[in-house]
């Protein structure tokens, strides 16, 4: 990219895409909102370009101005966005219509909403070409057909004719993939164009998109929140913080020499596989994204920064400096911060020690009509351990931690809590101590806190209803505990929730969890909902309570970086069943069952000194109302046994303490898997990007 | 959809057989039973009358029987399309209730032929820019007009339109035969309310069809603001507002009572009216079942249109 021809005559290749200071407001009722500051942004013909930062950070404020969509009240208020050498902003109508779809085409993120639910995807699609190219509906529709073939859609004739409600989520990601493409567009824009999918499904189309931009030679900004997938797909990045952008440079020099503060806390707070809760704990970044009506002066990232320096940070508005010819970072320390230390603030822990079974889980199924939500669950936790259960959606974790916690009964099968029966005790019938020793840490705190009652009344509420003996004054007390537990400060007994942020919210879900030192708590994915840096301080703070109290944590995700970091043992489901379980360090090792390899390739790593081993499988996951009669897995597995896997349910096979593996492979073959991640220091050269 | 049609039908027998008979208890009292008397025999007939005499004469029109059985006759009448006789207009009410009907049918269909392209035009026009000045305009004139009581409207028009300019009757009694002046004041009073409503209702449904991410998705494939709003917004934004325009047909029958009244125009709604004051147990029971007819089949027509409309649910039946 760097090499110019030998006579300087001509300059090398001129950018498609550039914004130059690029400013956007929205108008709300507190007054105009700066939402993005002078953006600049370069894009070469055929590169990938990353946008990363937290939400509401100004992403796809971006991308939508590009394309000179930013609703009723969203104005541009500065700079320019030039595509091909015109400024896009001063166009008339008629010709930025013929710019978008055509010339800059998008791909969002909840394909569903994007597709108009009442006409059929022949239609939707052949329109791109009729009204870019003039070409007639029959024509068009061929080329659709043949587009759809290139995203790897089979069956094109079907899919031409459907409306989108009848086809799954991957299936109309890639509409909406071929429906950008059609027009054969020098620019797409991707707003989080996997993040509403299944990991194994994200997989796909993360794959689709890097063939794309190699075949067709498509320029792309991608937008994402997931430092991983901007590895695997972009070959430059730009981090944004409230609005501005912070560092920017390509991937891998970026990756491994973070130049901003705050690029660094991103890295220190997400869970590559190096990290562990023991000897390599996540680190947080402290505080939260000012809101854009109330940043700080000076530098934006200065009230979280670990490097701050008053009188030099805060003076006046930080301007972005070269690190080298090609990164940047707005950061005045640059130079002096020892950007090889271990970030500050990592505390290492002990390892614990795992005691008696607590909890029995014996053949549990349940049925609703005709759909499997479980199928014969067999596991164990025990005092004190994480045991996480994974799975992408409509695996039956969540009907499972139903069931547990008393708000629906099982078909058939048994959970004994320390010798109680509890698969088929309603709550209502549960004793106050089965209730107390066993509580829950929901996904979405907003949707269990009333919101008219204050934080300290609700905790309060919580342990009267437990029934131990207090005062009201030692019931104040405990609350002020329990919020000191939670890392909160004291006053916030006094707030109502909507005065709390997301992470804010759920430590207070946390605390009333805990309230009354249960033995069990389920926490169905108590971080999915946050943002990225807010999640690593939720995890430690659930953690650190966890292991000081001894409780056992049913750890419920479908994110498998976040259960390799912090969980003892992992139950992996599919469909309803188990496919294999074990100790961690088992499960992320070879042998693997079928589907644990799948998922643990999909997984996207923000680490670029690890390689993972490809595995194809196709397809998603079918309907629980109708699984196949064998192995769940055997519709999409790469090693499935022809009239073998798909007829009977595989046995389980053990290998090791502990480590079940429900699969029809010979044993030999599941003990010759290879490993899927690999760390650099075994190999001579990792990632290599071509440009 | 056949399933959806029969248990629609279903329903409707079902509480055609409950109000009738609910009628029928209303009305078994002895006061009633002499308020027949009364209309049959005049007032002074009836006072002459002795006790043995009454009963006789209840006797033989049948009143004395408990009033299960009477209902038991009337519904074998019914099912052999005799309505029974209105002791008011000493008509059969068969033929009083098809000319009502015949009326209030033309009052309806003019109704419908203005009210339909009026409010959705309008409705589609204020919810496409969502506060924008044309929006503004429309939203304040319905918000207005579905805030007036009819029998204000009616007032009112009378005073401007009959009284003041006189460009059109007072009263739509229609005595020298059918007129379509006399139409006016009660179309009138009918429309300004009902397309306030029928226009926020579909202003609603357009502007939360065009914030919709589809909208945006056409609007970036390059198409102009027309084929977005003719080829993306339009079917979606009026799936809502024509299962509500069957609605209206019920909503009419309760409304032309006081239209219908007001005006002296001799249709359904005076007629039920009429009956009601008097006790005219026969049209009354016959005005219920067309009522219930309407109510129910405005229903199924509404669902019908939903599933025409709404590719989603056709599919799942
Ligand atoms: N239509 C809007 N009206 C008012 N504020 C908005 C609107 N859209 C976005 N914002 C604000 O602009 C900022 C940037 O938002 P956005 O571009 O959506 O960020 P991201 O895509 O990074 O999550 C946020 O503070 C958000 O609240
Ligand atoms: S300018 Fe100062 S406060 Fe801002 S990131 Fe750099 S060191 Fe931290
Ligand atoms: S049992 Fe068969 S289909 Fe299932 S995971 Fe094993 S090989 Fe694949
Ligand atoms: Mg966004």
């Amino acid at each position: 990219m760097d090499t110019h021809p030998p006579q300087a005559a001509t300059a090398g290749p001129s950018p498609i895409l550039e914004c130059r200071n690029l400013s956007v407001s929205y108008e709300t009722r507190a007054g105009l909102v700066p939402a993005v500051v002078d953006f600049n942004l370069t894009l070469m013909p055929g590169e990938a370009h990353g946008l990363v930062g937290e939400s509401g950070c100004g992403k796809s404020t971006i991308a939508l101005a590009i394309m000179r969509y930013l609703g009723r009240n969203g104005r541009i208020t500065g700079g320019q966005v030039l595509f091909d050498g015109r400024d896009l902003l001063t166009l008339s109508p008629a010709e930025l219509r013929r710019v978008r779809g055509a010339d800059i085409a998008m791909i969002y993120q909840e394909p569903m909403a994007s597709l108009n639910p009442t006409m059929r995807i022949g239609r939707q699609l052949a329109e791109v070409l009729t009204v870019h190219q003039g070409l007639d509906r029959a024509s068009a529709l061929d080329r659709a057909a043949a587009m759809l073939e290139r995203v790897r859609l089979a069956d094109a004739g079907r899919i031409l004719a459907a409306y989108p409600h009848q086809l799954s989520g991957g299936q109309q990601q890639r509409i909406v993939i071929a429906m950008a493409l059609l027009a054969n567009p020098k620019v797409l824009l991707l707003d989080e164009p996997t993040t509403a999918l299944d990991v194994t499904v994200e997989a796909g189309i993360v794959d689709l998109i890097r063939d794309i931009s190699a075949e067709f030679g498509t320029a792309m900004l991608y937008v994402s929140h997931n430092l991983g997938l901007i590895l695997e797909t972009c070959q430059r990045l730009t981090v944004m913080y409230s609005g501005e952008a912070v560092e920017t440079g390509p991937v891998d020099e970026v990756f491994r020499q973070v130049r901003h503060p705050y690029t660094r806390g991103l890295f220190a707070s997400i869970p590559v596989p190096s990290a562990d809760k023991a000897s390599r704990p996540l680190v947080t970044i402290p505080g939260q994204l000012p809101s854009p009506t109330n940043r700080p002066r000076g530098c934006y990232f200065g009230p979280r920064c670990t490097f701050f320096e008053p009188g030099r940070c805060d003076d006046a508005a930080v301007p972005m400096a070269q690190v080298s010819r090609t990164h940047a970072s707005r950061c005045r320390r640059i130079a002096e911060i020892d950007w090889d230390a271990p970030p500050a603030g990592a505390v290492t822990r002990e390892e614990t020690t795992i005691g008696r079974t607590v909890l029995q889980v014996e053949g549990l199924s349940k049925r609703y009509h005709t759909v499997r939500a479980n199928e014969d669950l067999t596991f164990e936790a025990r005092e004190a351990e994480t045991l996480a259960i994974v799975g992408e959606s409509g695996c039956g974790k969540s009907t499972f931690a139903r069931i547990l916690m008393g708000l629906d009964q099982a078909t058939s099968g048994s959970i004994s809590l320390m010798g109680e029966e509890l698969a088929r005790l309603p709550v209502t019938k549960r004793d106050r101590v089965t209730i107390r020793s066993l509580q829950m840490v929901f996904q979405n705190p907003f949707d269990t806190l009333n919101p008219s009652q204050t934080v300290g009344f609700q905790i309060a509420r919580v342990l009267r209803r437990f029934g131990a003996r207090m005062s009201e004054t030692q019931i104040r007390e405990r609350v002020l505990e329990l919020l000191d537990m939670v890392k909160l400060p004291r006053d916030f007994a006094g707030r109502r929730p909507r005065q709390l942020s997301g992470g804010q919210k759920q430590r207070i879900g946390i605390a009333r969890a805990f309230a009354g030192d249960p033995a069990v708590v389920v926490a169905d994915e108590p971080v999915s909902a946050l943002d990225v840096s807010v999640q690593a301080a939720v995890t430690e703070l659930l953690m650190d309570i966890q292991r000081r109290n001894g409780t056992t944590l049913l750890f419920i995700s479908h994110d498998l970086s976040v259960v390799r970091y912090l969980s003892d043992r992992v139950v992996v489901m599919y469909l309803g069943r188990i496919m294999e379980q074990g100790r961690t360090g088992d499960i992320f090792a070879p042998p693997y069952h079928p589907y644990t390899e799948a998922l643990l390739a999909a997984v996207p790593i923000a680490d670029p000194t690890i390689t993972k081993r490809k595995v194809v499988i196709s397809g998603e996951m079918p309907s629980p109302s109708n699984p196949p009669a064998g192995c769940p897995f055997s519709t999409r597995c790469p090693y499935a046994i022809e009239d073998l896997c798909e007829r009977t349910v595989p046995p389980a096979q053990i290998f090791g303490e502990g480590h079940a593996i429900a699969c029809h492979l010979p044993r030999e073959t599941l003990l010759a898997m290879e490993p899927i991640i690999i760390a650099a220091d075994s190999l001579n050269e990792a990632h290599t990007h071509h440009a | 959809m056949a399933r959806l049609i029969a248990k629609r039908l279903g329903q409707m027998l079902l509480i055609m057989g409950v109000t009738s008979l609910l009628l029928f208890a209303i009305f078994d009292t002895d006061q009633f039973r002499r308020q027949i008397a009364v209309s049959e025999l005049g007032g002074f007939g009836v006072a002459t009358l002795n006790a043995a005499d009454y009963e006789g004469w209840l006797e033989k029109k049948g009143l004395n029987e408990p009033f299960l059985s009477r209902y038991v006759t009337w519904v074998g009448d019914v099912m052999q399309g005799d309505l029974g006789r209105s002791i008011e207009k000493n008509m059969a009410v068969s033929t009083l209730l098809a000319d009502r009907l015949q009326r209030t049918a033309i009052l309806a269909s003019c109704f419908f032929v203005l009210m339909v392209p009026i409010s959705l035009t309008l409705g589609v026009l204020a919810g496409m820019r969502e506060g924008g000045r044309l929006d503004r305009v429309i939203s304040i004139v319905a918000v207005v007009t579905t805030s007036i009581p009819q029998i204000a409207t009616a007032v009112l028009l009378t005073v401007f339109l009959s009284l003041g300019l006189g460009w059109v009757p007072a009263k739509s009694a229609m005595v020298g035969g059918f007129s379509f002046r006399e139409l006016v004041l009660p179309l009138l009073t009918l429309l300004i309310y009902d397309i306030g409503y029928v226009v926020r209702m579909t202003r609603a449904s357009m502007a939360e069809v065009m914030s919709a991410n589809y909208i945006r998705t056409a609007v970036l494939k390059g198409l102009a603001g027309s084929h977005v709003i003719m080829g993306h917004a339009l079917r979606n934004a009026l799936i809502v507002p024509f299962t509500l325009i069957f609605l209206q047909l019920n909503w009419l029958l309760s409304h032309v009572v006081v239209v219908e009244v007001f005006f002296q125009y001799s249709g359904f709604g005076r007629m039920l009216y009429e009956a009601a004051m008097f006790g005219d147990i026969a049209v009354l029971q016959a005005a219920t079942l067309v009522a219930v007819a309407v109510a129910v089949i405005s229903q199924l027509l509404s669902d019908i249109t939903y599933i025409l409309l709404n590719p989603r649910v056709g599919a799942a039946g």
